[in-house]
């Protein structure tokens, strides 16, 4: 197989975890979306495997996480359709959004510093 | 007469076809990607943020609805699908510094994640959000599908939970960072949890473009914090709604 089948391969594979999961998470009634479980199945295959993770899936996968952001463009466009809603309680949804989000994002960080420090040893 | 006709018959070609909406999406990605460089790598100046803004700035001018842009964009949006299960190589690269923290993840995402639903919740209450919307606050922290379908449960809107979660996503990549500065937060497994609990995907996203270790252990924080507040949440609402 040459590199543009393992390309293709290392697709599929992604693929694949997403379809498994996204058929668990139907069959079993589980709260996740299909891909949060397809993520946790490929972390599953690569721990069972062990080694490094094959170089084709490595590619597809960083090329993919370095575009992350990219990806959630075409959805971040859709709040266009929701200006009206969002105007009619823009106050508590700007604070919300806004000072909410950051105060989250403050206190989890310095709680899982605070016990990282406990656990021992500055690993940064 | 025929030249208008010829005009019209494009329209209708750009309109039915998804290569111009894929083609704006892509250019305005990396228009946001250049600016984001022209400012120095400033995380205000979200490459995200930049290109939703270039992309309804067109569709506003052209008039051309949501709907028919998305016909297109949706094929970038698909990734999002095999992107999410892609996040497995990170935390498998970094799964031993994972395991060793494994206690302080678990610990700091369930009080993150509690604290981003309350902080939302107390915020929307004290300013006198009508409940609908309230309950489209709650779960804003978590990636979309989850927070779509917990906001349907509580008693919310999916739309407007849909742009909730985006638009926290983008104040959390965007000044996430600032914040995680001033609050002294210096590990790169802190900063990762912190981003990924409080701003899902978009958080992830910076996190990974910033640093490696902070990318893995954000991603692994934004699933299990769909999993956390998909069971959590509507139980305690119930409880909340009762009293």
């Amino acid at each position: 197989m040459g590199d543009g089948g393992r390309l293709i391969g290392a697709l599929a594979l992604l693929l694949l975890c997403q379809l498994a999961g996204e058929i668990a998470v139907r069959a079993a009634g589980l709260p996740l979306p299909g891909p949060v479980l397809g993520m946790v199945l490929l972390f599953g295959i690569l721990l069972a495997r062990g080694g490094e993770p094959p170089a084709a899936l490595a590619s597809v996968a960083d090329g993919l996480l370095r575009n992350l952001g990219l990806l959630f463009v075409p959805a971040g466009v859709g709040v266009i359709v929701h200006l009206g809603v969002l105007a009619e309680a823009i106050v508590p949804l700007a604070l919300a959004v806004s000072i909410g989000t950051l105060a989250a994002i403050a206190v989890t960080g310095r709680l899982m510093q605070a016990l990282l420090g406990r656990a021992g040893g500055e690993r940064r | 007469m025929r030249e208008g006709e010829g005009l019209a018959a494009l329209w209708v070609y750009l309109s039915a076809d998804p290569l111009a909406a894929l083609a704006a999406t892509l250019l305005a990605w990396l228009a946001g990607l250049r600016v984001h460089a022209a400012a120095r790598g400033n995380p205000i100046v979200n490459p995200v943020l930049v290109a939703v803004l270039l992309i309804v700035a067109v569709l506003l001018a052209a008039g051309v609805p949501y709907a028919e842009y998305f016909a297109g964009a949706q094929f970038v949006h698909f990734l999002l699908g095999p992107a999410t299960v892609a996040l497995a190589l990170p935390l498998y690269r970094h799964w031993a510094l994972v395991r060793g923290s494994a206690v302080a993840i678990l610990v700091s995402l369930a009080a993150g994640s509690a604290f981003a639903v309350a902080s939302a919740v107390a915020l929307g209450v004290a300013f006198g959000a009508p409940l609908s919307v309230i309950a489209s606050l709650a779960p804003k922290s978590v990636t979309t599908p989850v927070a779509m379908g917990v906001a349907e449960e509580i008693g919310g809107l999916p739309g407007l939970t849909a742009a909730i979660v985006i638009l926290s996503g983008i104040v959390g990549a965007s000044f996430g960072t600032l914040t995680l500065n001033l609050a002294r937060v210096r590990d790169w497994r802190a900063r990762g949890v912190a981003m990924g609990t409080a701003a899902h995907g978009i958080g992830t996203a910076r996190a990974l473009a910033v640093n490696e270790t902070a990318g893995a252990f954000s991603g692994l924080a934004m699933g299990l914090n769909a999993l956390a507040t998909a069971l959590a949440l509507p139980l305690v609402w119930r409880l909340f709604a009762s009293w």
